[in-house]
């Protein structure tokens, strides 16, 4: 039997706005203070900042659990803001049934499906922002490109209308915000998203979506027995959740990256075939979701800590993906690097079900930029958004260089 | 410590010493071995660390659960009767030994 160690706590709030707007020397004095650390103003959670930690959380999917929330909020004492999502907040054996389905919408083979369609979206939408730049002196790379390419190619895949897309993006705001406390952000969140909820679901509904795209395809699966029809549009909503902003601040962080580092950009230019592992760095070096939540099921250990049942676990993606203990000079942006094991889209059974769809996106504008952009230039100051889950941007000028 | 003998495609082959408990797939991409690419970090989700198994080994692994199964169908290289995730695969002592073939692609 090993013997248990005591757990550090620090008087760390990860939602002040000091920490979203820089979390890195956060991530670093969590990571120093131990394996597991109690946060002071959040008596019932505990944190994970390193690699280690957060792959075994994440990895024991039985002891730690999805089912009361990956957010703050335990459902197993609290309301969900909304009906609870049958893949994200559900344990096996239910999720194991919605997985399933969901993996096979979207595997690698049915992604090859839309690759030309996404590639020709790529291309054209940098062509258009080299024309803005060299006519208007620059761009916004979030509103020009990061929101705009994930807002064309997912919803026509899933199936979407072509209007009011721009709701899914106060949509995500919101879900993604509603995983921290109560603050601010949250208020504000919620007080946008109000009339555009019930849009949501109506999207969901069968007779929104196009024959034959993902969403049809879930009601497909409704058909054949395998979900019941009144679970198809909460499955659905996962796409509208998921799928839009995560992606949108993934390209946003990646230009931001390339941008401040302009001789990993040449290295792209040099080499494109260097996109996918790229927009992996990307991925590693300022991850969009920064941090999940599990709930431990019963009394248990995390590297030998105690830890109570019923404890909300604070897994830190971000930080885990900075942890020197994994990374040589973890904090360098190095496009050479193979950031196999980074935990960008999780790991274990509740791994990002979309993640060939957002490679695919990140590969195919990187690939774009490469071979049409000579440089990327700094055009201004950047602005954050800030969320109480996303590494998000605002604006982010941005000049681009035909090449 | 078991040995995972990785088979490359030109027939030339590395052994490293594994971890018990480690899978296959980290056991490749910790010791740098060319030819498992791993994106999705061994969540059973992209069939890019997609292996052949040595006939000789084949029946003493666990059977793939249905994710891999259905996974498998997303190689890139051609699936055989053989063929595996390296993430599914948990090395134990009784699978010192271990013969593995890379595929000619992962993606």
């Amino acid at each position: 039997m090993n013997e248990t160690a005591a757990m550090a706590e620090l008087d760390i709030d990860p939602y002040s706005a000091e920490n979203l707007h820089d979390p890195y020397p956060m991530h670093q004095r969590l990571r120093d203070a131990g394996p597991v650390v109690s946060l002071r103003p959040y008596p019932r959670v505990v944190a994970c900042a390193r690699h280690a930690e957060v792959h075994t959380v994440f990895n024991d999917h039985a002891t730690f659990i999805s089912g009361a929330g990956v957010g703050l909020t335990n459902f197993n004492h609290e309301t969900p803001w909304r009906p609870k999502s049958l893949i994200l907040e559900a344990d096996p054996p239910q999720h194991t049934q919605t997985r399933a389905i969901l993996s096979r919408v979207l595997s690698p083979k049915a992604v090859t499906l839309v690759r030309a369609t996404f590639a020709a979206e790529a291309d054209a939408l940098i062509d258009r922002c080299i024309e803005k730049s060299k006519r208007e002196g620059r761009i916004d790379g979030i509103r020009d490109l990061a929101q705009l390419y994930p807002l064309k190619v997912f919803p026509d895949a899933v199936g979407l209308q072509v209007e009011e897309r721009a709701n899914l993006l106060l949509y995500g705001d919101m879900v993604f915000n509603s995983m921290g406390p109560r603050n601010e952000l949250l208020a504000k969140s919620a007080e946008r998203v109000g009339p555009v909820t019930q849009w949501i679901m109506q999207q969901c509904q069968r007779d929104q979506l196009r024959p034959g795209g993902f969403g049809d395809q879930i009601y497909q699966a409704a058909d054949a027995g395998e979900i019941s029809h009144e679970q198809a549009p909460m499955l659905v909503r996962s796409f509208l959740s998921a799928g839009v902003d995560t992606t949108i601040n993934g390209l946003g962080n990646a230009l931001y990256a390339l941008a401040h580092h302009p001789a990993e950009f040449a290295k792209l230019r040099a080499d494109p075939a260097l996109a996918r592992p790229a927009f992996e760095e990307a991925l590693r070096w300022e991850s969009t979701v920064q941090t999940f939540y599990r709930t431990a099921s019963r009394d248990t250990t995390i590297s030998n800590v105690p830890i109570a049942a019923d404890t909300k676990v604070l897994c830190m993606l971000a930080s885990a993906n900075r942890d020197a203990r994994k990374w040589p000079d973890p904090d360098r942006f190095d496009i050479g690097r193979r950031p196999t094991g980074h935990v960008a889209f999780g790991t274990g059974i509740h791994g990002c079900v979309g993640q060939a769809v957002a490679r695919l996106e990140g590969e195919l504008i990187l690939t774009a930029l490469a071979k049409r952009v000579a440089c990327i230039e700094v055009a201004g100051p950047h602005a954050r958004r800030l969320n109480n889950t996303l590494r998000a941007l605002e604006t982010l000028p941005l000049r681009f260089v035909a090449a | 410590m078991p040995a995972i003998v990785f088979v490359h495609p030109d027939g030339s082959s590395q052994t490293i010493a594994a971890t018990e408990g480690a899978s296959v797939m980290q056991t490749a991409t910790g010791a740098g071995v060319s030819g498992i690419v791993a994106e999705c970090g061994g969540s059973a989700m992209c069939a890019t660390c997609h292996v052949y198994v040595d006939p000789a080994w084949a029946d003493r692994l666990a059977t793939p659960l249905a994710n891999e199964l259905e996974m498998l169908e997303c190689t890139a290289a051609e699936r055989q009767t053989t063929s595996r995730l390296s993430c599914q695969i948990k090395i134990s002592a009784a699978l010192d030994g271990l013969v593995v073939r890379l595929p000619e692609r992962q993606q």
